[in-house]
């Protein structure tokens, strides 16, 4: 069928400028970019990538959104209408990539943070040390002592703990979602910054073995790539029920991405579809959850943390209380604007809930119910910078989860065309002519120093705060403030609206 | 080493039992059993575990090289995304058995419950296999992307197989020994006749089950089997559009 839908973008080349070099056309892994006597490019092709501006030496190009306009109509705007085009000519779910583009609220912009003035001094940062270290894992009720004098040792039995430098810990992303590159970016730069990286479901490969200690791994329905090894060589074994940006969907990486080296390490034949429905069928309750959680605890002998990662749903708060009780040392929540490599967009765009919600309504229910101790919180789902950071810590979150950010950090343009698999950046792709294109050295050292850079702005906020340590900052909701958010908001949020003092 | 279970929790049981496999025990006994967990999960020397009792769920998770004898019956879970190693039980057993197996062999003498075999996966040499010597629950072969499964019906209770017999099936295969009626099969599945290849292979795998059930394998192999195999190894590769 012909195709009745306008292009997306525009590609300008200024011929004048142009010296002919060929860079963009090379560079164009959606094939949006020829070379007929002068650059010519196919409009319709083009996704806004940024690859041929960036590499342009002449910086020829630019690229606009179509500026054909459509006769207004609040109720059926232009994205509805192209919709509905795209389905009418294929009959199939629409696919996207990235996290929920649509203008929900974001309330991380409608938090204030408080600052010291006069009674209570504030801390320079620069001179004073500013601790940005935490722990993950379960936490006991009481600590007891045994010894005296200089001889004093913890009596109580602590679970496994995991020591982060920064509380900003690395996505779960597939390795297959996104290349080996990728893979060792994200890992490198766990190790130099004191954190995290997660293998998503699709298992590990081998030549990220030497940075087991800093890998979170996970166990998903499809169990690719899960050994009794997988499991002991971790810094976490994390359980994934759901992910933000698709709650209640499960992971589908096509056939024709399962190439040799994907194949090995999910162990699955080349080819074939790499199907991880969203039920595990195994688990229909909190006590089979917990069955699981502790089938991974006997295989790692109760040395490693064992996480639960669940979409923020309606009823996310009675659920992460189940988690804990079943025995779950972190709970990851994912809000709904969370990034994913595929996804159909009316779950993307549609289902789930916000993070600053969701985290707000769980920790509150987990220290109503007193076991807020027993597991660390950790949240992700559109954490875009430090202070989104800082606001997640106040309202009661042990540390914060980034994939899209780290992923921009890399080079990614969040074009949303990751489930294409011809990411230009070398990212989301498994082609080695563009995966080539992500050197991991540079991208860890992006990533290194995006962190850095998160890390000193904390460090500044909380010396604006009168406090030393991201610790003493947990759960300090009263000092945060709303700006325009109703009451109802504010309550769930558990703070006050800006204005109102103690 | 002989352990009696009775009374025992798992979680000191299963650490007496890691702790000798590490200090070199080759051989365990474990009399009274009663609802103890993943025995034997997670341990990866090629040691062997009896078990006399009917062991909990989640039998051999991610186990990878034990043989595992159970002379009872036993529960759900059994060979969780087990690695390689041998589980045979002499009884009926529960539902999820083999749940993303991904080698070894679990031998089963009755029936087996819901979801036989559920993303069961092979990977090269590696091919998990599955046989259980009654009937079986719905969704037999669930997402199955690797391995095989041999369902004999020997106890002549019918019919042999649930509903949605292969729902999702995208790899390996399977045979049932008896007729599978059309309406049991899920939508992924294509049921075909055994030819000298498929008896081979099978023939091989039966004779070691029949030794250790005393079943006659003339017996066993004269039945009429079923293959299905899946349609396609990418079910759901239409459904989406960019
Ligand atoms: S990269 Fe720039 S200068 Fe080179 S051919 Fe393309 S438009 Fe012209
Ligand atoms: S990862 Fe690549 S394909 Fe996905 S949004 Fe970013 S640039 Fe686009």
């Amino acid at each position: 069928m012909e195709s009745q839908l306008p292009a997306e973008f525009v590609v300008n080349v200024d011929h004048e400028r142009c010296r002919r070099c060929k860079r963009c056309v090379i560079n164009c892994s959606f094939s949006a970019i020829e070379f007929k006597d002068k650059v010519t490019p196919n409009h319709r092709l083009c996704v806004a990538c940024h690859r041929c501006a960036t590499f342009c030496p002449e910086s020829a190009i630019t690229i606009t959104e179509n500026p054909l306009d459509y006769k207004y109509g609040y109720n059926w705007s232009p994205e509805i209408r192209k919709n509905i085009l795209k389905q009418a000519e294929s009959g199939g779910i629409i696919l996207t990539g990235m996290g929920n583009p649509r203008p929900y609220p974001i309330y991380w912009d409608h938090m204030l943070i408080d600052a010291c003035q006069v009674t209570n001094p504030s801390i320079d940062p620069l001179r004073e040390p500013m601790e940005l270290r935490t722990y993950l894992g379960a936490k006991p009720e009481a600590i007891e002592f045994e010894g005296e004098h200089d001889n004093i040792s913890l009596k109580t039995e602590l679970a496994p703990q995991v020591k982060l430098d920064i509380p900003v810990v690395f996505a779960a992303m597939s390795y297959g979602a996104i290349s080996l590159n990728a893979h060792k970016a994200l890992a490198m730069a766990a190790r130099r910054m004191g954190t995290l990286m997660n293998t998503g479901e699709g298992g590990l490969h081998e030549d990220l073995a030497s940075y087991t200690d800093r890998i979170i791994v996970q166990v998903a329905s499809g169990r690719f790539g899960v050994t009794s090894k997988y499991l002991n060589n971790s810094a976490i074994v994390e359980i994934k029920i759901g992910q933000g940006a698709k709650p209640g969907i499960g992971g589908h990486l096509p056939g024709e991405k399962v190439g040799e080296d994907i194949s090995k390490t999910r162990m699955i034949p080349v080819g074939t579809d790499a199907l991880s429905p969203a039920p595990h069928h195994d688990i229909y309750s909190i006590e089979d959850l917990s069955q699981l959680i502790y089938a991974i605890k006997e295989a790692t002998d109760y040395k490693k943390p064992v996480s639960v990662k669940i979409a923020a749903v309606h009823n996310v708060a009675a659920i992460a209380s189940g988690i804990v009780r079943a025995g779950a040392d972190i709970v990851m929540i994912d809000g709904f604007r969370g990034g994913t490599g595929a996804a159909p967009m009316i779950i993307r765009d549609h289902v789930g809930i916000p993070i600053e919600l969701a985290l707000a309504a769980v920790d509150d229910r987990l220290r109503q119910e007193g076991i807020r101790n027993r597991a660390s919180i950790l949240v992700g789902g559109s954490i875009r910078q430090s202070a989104d950071v800082v606001k997640a810590i106040a309202l009661g979150a042990d540390a914060c989860v980034i994939g899209t950010a780290s992923l921009i950090a890399m080079g990614c343009r969040v074009c949303q065309k990751c489930y294409t698999g011809n990411c230009a950046w070398g990212i989301a792709t498994q082609k080695p002519e563009l995966v080539r294109r992500l050197n991991p050295e540079l991208a860890a050292d992006r990533l290194c120093n995006l962190l850095t850079a998160w890390g000193h702005e904390i460090q500044e906020v909380l010396g604006s705060l009168g406090i030393i340590a991201v610790e003493s900052l947990r759960g300090s909701r009263e000092r945060l403030r709303g700006v325009g958010l109703p009451q109802e908001t504010l309550d769930i949020l558990g703070i006050k609206h800006a204005g109102i003092g103690q | 080493m002989k352990i009696d279970a009775k009374g025992l929790h798992y979680r000191p049981m299963n650490k007496i039992i890691r702790d000798a496999v590490a200090a070199g025990e080759k051989e365990f006994e474990l009399d009274n059993v009663g609802g103890q967990r993943y025995i034997g999960t997670g341990l990866n020397e090629p040691v062997k575990i009896t078990i006399n009792g009917t062991p909990g769920n989640d039998l051999g998770a991610f186990m990878n090289g034990p043989k595992i004898i159970v002379n009872a019956n036993a529960q759900d879970g059994i060979a969780n995304t087990m690695n390689a190693g041998e589980i045979i039980v002499h009884g009926n057993v529960g539902d999820i058995i083999g749940y993303g197996m991904r080698g070894g062999k679990l031998y089963i003498k009755g029936d087996a419950g819901y979801r036989v075999g559920i993303h069961m996966k092979e990977y090269k040499k590696q091919v998990p296999v599955i046989i259980a010597g009654g009937t079986a629950g719905d969704f037999f072969g669930e997402y199955m992307a690797g391995g095989l499964i041999i369902l004999l019906g020997m106890n002549g209770k019918s019919p042999i197989v649930g509903d949605y017999v292969g729902t999702g099936m995208h790899g390996g295969v399977m045979y049932i020994r008896g007729k599978v009626d059309p309406y049991h099969l899920g939508k992924e599945v294509n049921c075909l006749e055994l030819n000298e290849e498929d008896m081979k292979l099978i023939g091989s795998y039966l004779k070691e089950y029949c030794e250790h059930f005393g079943f006659d394998l003339n017996e066993v192999m004269s039945g009429k089997f079923t293959k299905l195999v899946p349609l396609s190894h990418r079910p759901y590769g239409n459904l989406y559009v960019y």
